[in-house]
């Protein structure tokens, strides 16, 4: 098999072995409605973690994701109780503010050659901060159209439901994979990720590429935060605090290397996936602190770290190998 | 010959340029339709700096190129390459986490519907990749391929963005005999049709192998452009380490044996494979030993060798009847070794600190950090070097990046004396900096060495070695190939020896 997909495999092979030890345990756990509460759970972590996936595969970082989420919830709160504005078009105000933030960002990486790690915590700052000036409080949403929108699903044989935002989430997932694999946009992506100074001798549009990966996050920030709003109906200037790392995982047990450059949109799905388990096995077994979410989570992204150390380090050698050669005979 | 095609490129009077060095100066340089020619000279000689000139990654101070019979100005090598002009580096300038086909067609995938279609991407990478008799899977990531299939996948892109210019920047550096063969068939059947091709490299063998012309380029200036088949190998070499062989009688001595001295350092059989072979080196006391051979030779490997920064792998070094540890630097410095690199931008000065903590560097790693240096000390150590040595700083506080050359390399020279060293390895200790620093450096050595301390000085700058050193090793193909001693030091002398070897492997 080619190396390259060895940590794909690994992330696979790690989702359905957990799935199995839940299974054995709880045989109630294979159903489609457990299936379906997890892709509802998880559909704005998802969606976020999609443009994470963008960032990461280009060698970068975006810390300002759970506060663009927190931020377009309280924005579409605010917007939906003081106005008549329908929320469709705040939706669309919303992400094109959420994209411009993004794009901004982005700007700044490029021209100022600036850490994206400091431009984005920056950024996550600003949009926390702007999320306070808003409101301070939990707003409630009581749109009659987001009550159709949640009452929008697709029944499972079984019982379970694919609601609106687990579908949604779905194909974000989906377009993610084909603008990754099937357009210049992502194998530029994936170039500025191998090596910024070779790509531009190559003739990537670095700065253009830059600039619309981070737009992308953006987006894609403000439509998982929009989700976030309809699966909360509430915008609160505290939410989703350290929603980023989360999404960060996700990609990074999804097998995506985090100096970039490697790794795929579907693994970041299957990341998501062994999250959402171990938070449901915690759920059924009930007498476990929530807490040992995070522990898990920690054990596994070491046991990433690793792996993809140790991939390293094979290739390397194998490279060293094939080098050292000719220079012998 | 070639002699009549028409010139694909034609550069005249390119000056550079960086701030306190000159590194082209009024250099002209053709390139004919349907030849290879080979671009030659030491290192800094101003190589890379005017191919960097021709495909647009610097921007000349004068100069005009003329590409076709059309004056042309690229201003970065994306729009020289669209040009025509195209560079394959030594490091292989490709996105190893890409497949071979995203590599070849990145920017320029072919669509179906707005989307790349893959398939259509990879059956031309096979077609194109057949061209240089290639048969690989395409859709493989390209860092599982060695170095000259990677190297052979960037010329296919080259040429084929390209088309008219080919610059091949020391493609063979890291190749064995039968991959150098295999881009050589590549390079011939592109020159039969008819791209010029500029090749860069230090194996003179391989330059007479494939090159048609030879240009020589010595300390930023042209020295000469000769057909291959009309130069001797004693010739072109002597055009490389710049000596005019007629005068070369003149020079002569070396300095005086002075090394009537005891050995004090005794090398036996010391090497490492696949950097420098075995070695045996006897070194006095207040006995100057020089290095010569051309790039490539193992000049900077011996050295890195004798001061531990490559581990040996056989052999032993002796002082005095006592086993010497040199398995690291650190163990080298406690033996009382010292060593000024070759490139002190990158292994020497560190740029930020202030000339008296890079004085103060290599005694304080010697002592340890347990025994911290007084700042009293540190500024009394600095004061002295930069009163001895005459290195110009307007105090010693100032961070050395702020320095001349020929300064920074006196400070390095402080840094290891400071450790009062008994031998003392100098790998091209006179590059970069200006004539009078020059003088100062080489009276430097000379007092050293009087006051009994053992030195090594590598050197390309062959009037400068045998005006001290009392022996010449050498090298040749990572190996030590000559020792001259006493009268025999002459560079006559020295270019007889590299071209005699050379001979002797053609």
């Amino acid at each position: 098999m080619n190396p390259r997909y060895f940590p794909l495999a690994a992330t696979v092979a790690i989702f359905l072995l957990a799935y199995l030890v839940c299974y054995l345990q709880y045989p109630n756990m294979l159903s489609t409605r457990v299936i379906g509460n997890l892709l509802t759970d998880n559909a704005f972590l998802g969606i976020a973690a999609v443009g994470m996936t963008f960032v990461i595969l280009s060698g970068g970082i975006d810390l300002s994701v759970g506060a663009v989420i927190a931020f377009t919830g309280v924005f579409l709160a605010v917007l939906l109780q003081s106005t008549a504005i329908h929320p469709l078009a705040a939706f669309g105000l919303a992400l094109v503010i959420t994209t411009a933030f993004g794009a901004l960002m982005g700007a700044i990486i490029h021209h100022l050659q600036m850490p994206p790690f400091i431009v984005t915590l920056a950024g996550m700052f600003l949009a926390r901060g702007m999320a306070f000036v808003l409101s301070i409080d939990s707003i409630p949403i009581r749109h009659p159209f987001y009550a159709t929108l949640k009452g929008l699903y697709y029944k499972l044989p079984g019982g379970g439901r694919i609601t609106l935002i687990g579908g949604l989430m779905l194909a974000v997932f989906a377009a993610g994979m084909l603008i990754a694999h099937r357009t210049r946009f992502g194998a530029n992506v994936y170039a500025l990720g191998g090596d910024i100074a070779t790509a531009q001798l190559m003739g990537v549009p670095v700065g253009r590429t830059t600039v619309a990966i981070y737009a992308l996050s953006g987006f894609l920030a403000g439509l998982a935060g929009i989700v976030f709003s309809l699966y909360t109906s509430a915008g609160y200037s505290l939410a989703t605090v350290g929603v980023e790392l989360d999404a960060i995982a996700a990609v990074v047990i999804g097998g995506t290397l985090l100096t970039g450059g490697s790794g795929f949109v579907a693994g970041t799905l299957v990341g998501l996936l062994i999250q959402g388990l171990i938070q449901t096995y915690i759920t059924f077994d009930g007498s476990l602190s929530s807490w040992w979410t995070k522990i898990l989570i920690g054990l596994l992204l070491f046991a990433f770290i690793l792996l993809q150390k140790g991939l390293i380090h094979i290739s390397d050698r194998r490279r060293r190998a094939a080098a050292t050669v000719p220079a012998a005979s | 010959m070639q002699s009549d095609n028409p010139l694909v490129l034609a550069a005249t009077g390119i000056d550079k340029s960086f701030p306190g060095a000159k590194a082209l100066d009024q250099v002209d340089f053709s390139l004919r339709r349907g030849e290879v020619h080979a671009l030659l000279g030491e290192n800094g000689a101003g190589k890379s700096t005017l191919v960097k000139c021709l495909t647009g990654a610097y921007r000349r101070n004068a100069g005009r190129i003329v590409l076709d019979g059309v004056e042309v100005d690229p201003r970065d090598t994306l729009e020289a390459q669209n040009l025509g002009i195209g560079t394959v580096y030594q490091e292989v300038n490709l996105l190893p986490n890409l497949t071979v086909a995203e590599n070849l067609f990145l920017g320029r995938q072919p669509r179906r519907f707005g989307l790349v279609d893959t398939r259509e991407m990879n059956r031309r990478a096979r077609v194109l990749l057949a061209q240089y008799d290639l048969d690989i899977d395409v859709a493989a990531g390209l860092s599982g391929y060695s170095v000259a299939v990677q190297q052979v996948v960037a010329i296919a892109r080259a040429v084929d963005l390209s088309g008219k210019v080919l610059i091949l920047d020391e493609p063979t550096a890291s190749l064995d005999a039968h991959e150098v063969a295999m881009l050589f068939r590549i390079v011939r059947r592109l020159r039969d049709r008819g791209l010029g091709i500029v090749f860069i490299t230090h194996f003179l063998e391989q330059v007479y192998e494939i090159a048609d012309r030879i240009t020589v380029l010595r300390n930023g200036r042209l020295v000469g452009t000769q057909e291959a088949a009309g130069l001797s190998r004693r010739d072109l070499i002597a055009m490389m380490l710049g000596r005019e062989l007629a005068d070369a009688a003149d020079d002569a001595h070396g300095r005086a044996a002075a090394g009537a001295g005891e050995v004090r350092f005794r090398f036996r059989n010391y090497g490492r494979s696949g950097r420098i072979r075995p070695f045996d080196l006897d070194v006095r006391a207040g006995e100057v030993v020089g290095v010569a051979g051309l790039l490539g030779s193992g000049r900077t490997e011996t050295a890195e060798i004798l001061f531990g920064a490559e581990r040996a792998d056989s052999g032993t070094a002796e002082a005095g009847g006592r086993r010497l540890d040199l398995s690291s630097p650190r163990a080298a410095i406690r033996e009382k070794f010292g060593f000024c690199p070759e490139d002190r931008k990158v292994d020497g000065i560190v740029g930020d600190l202030s000339v008296r903590e890079n004085i103060a560097l290599a005694l304080q790693a010697r002592r340890g950090w347990a025994r911290p240096l007084g700042r009293a000390e540190q500024d009394r150590l600095a004061d002295h070097y930069i009163k001895a040595l005459d290195i110009r700083t307007t105090d010693r506080e100032k961070p050395i990046r702020l320095l001349s050359g020929g300064n920074q390399q006196k400070v390095i020279l402080a840094r290891w004396l400071a450790t009062n060293p008994d031998f003392l390895i100098l790998d091209e200790p006179t590059r970069g900096i200006d004539v009078g620093a020059h003088a100062e450096i080489i009276r430097l050595i000379e007092s050293l060495c009087e006051n009994g301390m053992s030195l090594i000085v590598i050197s390309s700058e062959l009037e400068e070695l045998v005006a001290y050193s009392s022996r010449v090793i050498v090298l040749r193909d990572r190996a030590h190939v000559a020792e001259l001693s006493g009268e025999r030091v002459t560079t006559a002398a020295i270019v007889e020896a590299i071209a005699a070897t050379e001979r002797a492997q053609a």
